[in-house]
């Protein structure tokens, strides 16, 4: 029983940031990049993707063995693409404003290959309940990337942290000049360069 | 005629698909490391966009836009609550028929393209490209004049970062850094490089 305890466990927390989806196997990129400019949408984007991955991972390994291998991508993809539009659909519903400002990017939770690339490499293959631990895991490390990026870049950039001001800017009457650079998106791809050098040096010294 | 330059200059450069919305990012990190697979793969994206884009728009206008099936006798339906699933399915279909066409009829292409095309579908770049034609209501002409300034925007920042990595070989790089983070770093340098084009127009 411990031993398959140990063994869900590293499912869950190894893509945190050993297997980090974002660092180390470059999926998903395209909006951990692009809605990272704030914690707000940072956070909304991360439990979209979480939602849409559990429950695509769970569908999935559900009805594997009824899936068959010629059609498996156009079957995943029905899957995922029908659970966005209900995301969509909510989003629109619940945070008109905040929908808005994602705009194409909850539809391109679609192509986002994290999703796919966990559906064809994992829910194929495994039972349903280590699939939804690994969706939640990768979630999670797409989660850590993306708030972390959106941290740095919402502080620095605004001085604010979920709107709220942590950094009193000049313009303000404050003492922090903000620095314009990290609203702007190049900022991010350098944050997530620096984070992946972090995490390669912290794990060779791990050995 | 001005109109569309516009249109096609903008795609290419001020909205650059890799590099301004940071589209297809998965593969345009992966596969930039030799300048003659880049130079392959943003081909396939330029066919593919330029065949999925116009023929989405078709659909969508005649179809799934609100009041689109007024010539059916259905004036009051809206099915845009349908477009992700459809602009999906097309795309998968639509590369899908290409490989299997190039296959029978243009085997020294399908040898150079093929391998690319089953990663297209999961490609953001051309779904985005999609759903950008639709948010902005492009007519089919301006569709495919996007679709191909996007295809090309995109084809041509893969291929100037594949020659950045290849003379990258040879520098002397912080291990921890070397791979996908100097190249993260790289592309980030590049962002900001296109940033000076915002403002062009005819």
């Amino acid at each position: 029983m411990s031993k398959s305890m140990t063994a869900t466990r590293d499912i869950l927390t190894s893509p945190i940031f050993a297997n980090n989806p974002v660092a180390m196997q470059v999926l998903g990129v395209c909006s951990a990049l692009a809605v990272s400019n704030s914690m707000q949408t940072a956070l909304v984007m991360t439990l979209a993707v979480t939602f849409v991955l559990v429950f695509s991972n769970l569908i999935i390994s559900t009805i594997r063995n009824f899936i068959p291998n010629s059609v498996r991508i156009i079957a995943q993809m029905t899957v995922i693409a029908s659970l966005v539009i209900i995301v969509d659909m909510i989003l629109q519903d619940v945070a008109y404003e905040l929908s808005r400002q994602l705009s194409v990017f909850v539809g391109l939770i679609i192509t986002n290959c994290i999703i796919m690339g966990r559906a064809e490499a994992y829910a194929m293959k495994m039972p349903p309940h280590l699939a939804v631990v690994d969706a939640l895991g990768n979630a999670m490390g797409y989660g850590v990337i993306l708030l972390g990026v959106a941290f740095v870049r919402e502080l620095l950039g605004s001085g604010t942290l979920f709107g709220h001001e942590i950094f009193a800017t000049i313009e303000n009457g404050g003492w922090y000049l903000a620095n314009e650079m990290f609203k702007l998106p190049p900022s991010a791809f350098f944050l997530i360069g620096l984070m992946i050098w972090a995490i390669n040096v912290i794990q060779r010294k791990r050995g | 005629m001005e109109h569309y330059i516009n249109l096609f200059v903008q795609a290419v450069f001020i909205d650059n698909m890799a590099l301004s919305f940071f589209m297809g990012m998965c593969t345009f990190l992966a596969v930039s490391k030799k300048v003659s697979t880049s130079f392959g793969l943003g081909i396939a994206v330029i066919v593919v966009m330029m065949l999925a884009v116009p023929l989405n728009q078709l659909i969508y206008a005649n179809v799934l836009a609100p009041g689109a099936l007024a010539w059916a006798g259905y004036p009051e339906l809206d099915l845009s609550y349908l477009q992700l699933i459809t602009f999906i399915g097309v795309i998968a279909a639509l590369v899908q028929i290409l490989e299997m066409f190039l296959d029978k009829y243009i085997p020294s292409l399908y040898q150079s393209l093929g391998i690319f095309l089953p990663l297209l579908t999961v490609n953001c770049a051309i779904f985005a490209g999609v759903i950008f034609m639709a948010n902005r209501d492009y007519t089919l002409a301006e569709s495919t004049v996007f679709a191909a300034g996007s295809g090309l925007g995109w084809a041509m920042a893969i291929v100037m970062l594949a020659g950045l990595r290849e003379r990258m070989k040879f520098h002397a790089i912080p291990a921890g850094l070397q791979g996908v983070g100097i190249t993260f770093i790289t592309t980030g340098l590049m962002a900001l490089g296109f940033m000076s084009f915002s403002g062009i127009s005819f």
